[in-house]
């Protein structure tokens, strides 16, 4: 009787209940929790902090690091890295502004844009390139196309400042959903967070990439081909971190050599403390997300609260530390509980077998 | 049985707790969105204002000097006085500071711009808000501000350092400039005004500037560049560095090394930081302002423009303390002095 009780009152939701609390305890929904923690406490002791004029300031500076946050979550599975993001938007930043100079306002923005985009999937396909075809470690590549990126926008833009774009643009950049105050480009954000969702979840690919994370020699021996997944993926990052640039110009109405400058450092903190493991394998979109806008909130927070620069650079870094080595503590933590409870579970019954012979 | 019955029931329950617990926290979080939105609203009315001082970054000596006079105005008026700004003199990082003093209702956001249009937006938003815009030292667009607290002439700056360095080299041989950031915008205003009188002078038709560098207002990346400089260019008679981190860092190049006393150093610089350099004989003279006046004369202005008595606009007087009685002239632009040349005989007269 209590049998079938119990059945019946397990069973059937069970497929929607098990993934509903496999979720919730879960590390995304930690890093979730973590997020609602921030915002109260911020709103809680942060003058200023709770009001709608937070939302829209704080989502437009998350815009960037978002967008480029998504590719990079996919590459940091794979277990590879690409640390040129910030300087491929600043290249597309100074395409943007020369290109707009030169055509003295009568190009159309558009085809700008679109030639922009071209010349990030090309930056992206250089890494791609020399990471999956060559098979160069992501590090030392990315960390030279960081230097080269860079310089090349310097070439292209120089010293000069260009800040005369239409004004119907710049206004649409910067502007919010009446009401609720999220940014209105957010809406083309969400989308683009929506499209790396589903293929890191829900298509083959994307498991194949967790694959490729635990061990890519396995990964290509059940037929994933590694090297395409890659390069893909670095192209994927190039034209994501084009598009990040192309907003940035816009929402400062001004593009120049530094634009987008060192906001890589924040990209990759961003991904890690959203879970992702550095050594590849694991991670999450919704959780990358938490951790951009726990990113965000905090410094937003930090500096709505007066303090210096400084101090924010010095949280940035330390969470990114946090976020690489909470995990392995946890997983630490976890291991010594199991073989506690291992020694436990073999060690109840032992006293009595060896205490008894003894006596 | 009893085990996989015990365990579905404790994960049942700890969603459920996880749900209440997001539910009160997302319920708190809306009652202090009320209570924040109402308290905003309410008072603030009294007669001392807060200003707001948004550098072009922190840590800068030069700005240092500046936001002293500023602080010290701020003192003898009564007022609230705040600095804000980014580490780094990069055109976008001021913004995020000017919007959280959007958000504080900040009476008066002064700042000194590291980029022209790049912070506009921002400050748009702010005097929508209902906060006044003074920049300093640094302008933005002019639309984007009430009122410009500059240090002098952009011209008479231009034409004392060239002055300086023509003196010095016999009007002639090879220049150049090394500047803050490529985009910063009084230092560029400099640099056109003496290409300007280099081509229009015939005094200095035989000096030929060869190019111009940036140190980005950073000392070691000043440092290295002036040593590039002087690398590259061997038979470069002398350096303008129009910014103070720039002329400091350049001395201290020059007086370990064997170009010094051969290259001739002008510019702007503090005393301060420059008296070691006059001393040993690296730099003869240089000029500036005192950039303390510059932050007084924010404070002051930006109290007339919450008062009413002033709007920004030419011909507008305002009283500035010790500074006496300011005019408003073109361009809604207030000038607080004319530049000062520093060389050993009087260098020790001044300590900022």
């Amino acid at each position: 009787m209590s049998d079938t009780i119990e059945k019946t009152a397990v069973r059937p939701p069970a497929p929607a209940v098990r993934l509903r609390s496999r979720f919730w305890r879960g590390r995304d929904a930690t890093i979730v929790y973590a997020l609602v923690l921030i915002v109260v406490l911020a709103a809680l002791f942060i003058p200023y902090f709770a009001s709608v004029t937070t939302v829209s300031f704080l989502l437009i500076d998350a815009i960037p690091i978002l967008l480029m946050a998504m590719p990079m979550a996919l590459i940091i599975i794979t277990g590879e890295i690409d640390l040129s993001v910030a300087s491929t938007a600043g290249l597309s930043a100074a395409t943007l502004g020369v290109l707009w100079q030169a055509g003295h306002g009568h190009t159309s923005i558009v085809a700008i844009f679109v030639i922009c985009l071209v010349i990030g999937a090309a930056c992206g396909a250089f890494n791609g390139f020399l990471v999956a075809v060559v098979g160069l470690p992501s590090l030392a590549v990315t960390i030279g196309t960081l230097a080269l990126f860079r310089g090349l926008a310097l070439v292209v833009i120089g010293d000069n400042a260009v800040a005369d774009f239409p004004t119907a643009v710049t206004t649409f950049a910067t502007s919010n959903i009446p009401g609720i105050g999220v940014p209105t480009v957010m809406i083309f954000v969400a989308i683009v967070v929506v499209i790396f969702g589903v293929i890191l979840h829900f298509t083959p690919f994307g498991r194949g990439l967790f694959a490729l994370g635990f061990s890519p020699e396995a990964a290509s021996f059940v037929g994933i081909r590694v090297n395409a997944s890659k390069f893909w993926l670095y192209v994927a990052s190039g034209v994501v971190s084009s598009a990040a640039g192309l907003f940035w110009v816009l929402r400062y109405s001004s593009a120049q050599s530094d634009s987008v400058q060192g906001l890589e450092l924040s990209v990759v903190a961003a991904v890690l403390l959203g879970g992702v493991s550095i050594f590849g394998g694991s991670g999450s979109i919704v959780g990358v997300v938490a951790g951009v806008l726990i990113i965000r909130t905090v410094n937003y927070s930090l500096q709505l609260a007066g303090l210096p620069d400084t101090v924010l650079t010095i949280v940035t870094g330390g969470l990114l530390v946090l976020s690489v080595v909470a995990p392995s503590i946890t997983a630490r933590v976890r291991v010594l509980r199991e073989q506690r409870a291992r020694a436990r579970d073999l060690g109840a019954p032992a006293p009595a077998p060896t205490g008894a012979p003894a006596s | 049985m009893k085990l996989s019955r015990n365990a579905a029931g404790g994960t049942l329950s700890r969603s459920r707790k996880v749900l209440v617990i997001a539910a009160a926290s997302t319920a708190a979080l809306l009652a202090l969105t009320g209570c924040a939105g109402s308290g905003s609203s309410g008072g603030s009315a009294s007669k001392h204002i807060s200003i707001a001082f948004v550098p072009k970054q922190l840590n800068n000596p030069y700005t240092d000097v500046e936001l002293g006079g500023g602080k010290d105005a701020a003192k003898a008026t009564g007022d609230t006085y705040s600095v804000v700004g980014p580490n780094t003199a990069s055109a976008s990082s001021q913004v995020s500071y000017i919007n959280t003093l959007t958000q504080k209702h900040t009476n008066v956001i002064a700042i000194a711009a590291n980029d022209p249009n790049a912070v506009c937006s921002a400050l748009n938003q702010a005097k929508a808000g209902g906060a006044k815009i003074i920049t300093f030292d640094s302008d933005t667009d002019k639309n984007c501000r009430s009122l410009f607290i500059n240090q002098v002439n952009a011209k008479d700056v231009a034409l004392i350092e060239l002055k300086q360095m023509a003196e010095q080299i016999n009007n002639e041989g090879e220049i150049a400039i090394l500047s803050a950031t490529a985009n910063a915008t009084n230092q560029n205003s400099w640099i056109q005004y003496m290409k300007q009188e280099l081509a229009s002078n015939p005094t200095y038709s035989k000096i030929k500037l060869v190019t111009t560098v940036y140190g980005n207002d950073d000392d070691t990346t000043s440092f290295q560049v002036a040593q590039g400089l002087l690398q590259s260019y061997p038979n470069l008679k002398g350096i303008i560095s129009p910014t103070t981190v720039g002329i400091a860092a350049t001395a201290r190049y020059l007086s370990t090394s064997s170009y010094k006393g051969k290259v001739i150093l002008t510019g702007l610089g503090l005393p301060n930081q420059m008296r070691q350099y006059v001393k040993d004989g690296t730099v003869k003279e240089f000029a500036l302002w005192d950039p303390a006046k510059i932050g007084q004369a924010t404070v002051y202005a930006a109290k007339a423009l919450v008062a009413g008595t002033i709007t920004g606009k030419s011909g507008d007087t305002f009283k500035a303390g010790s500074l006496g009685t300011l005019k408003v002239g073109a361009d809604n632009t207030v000038i607080v002095g004319g530049p000062t040349a520093f060389d050993s005989s009087n260098i020790d007269k001044y300590n900022f």
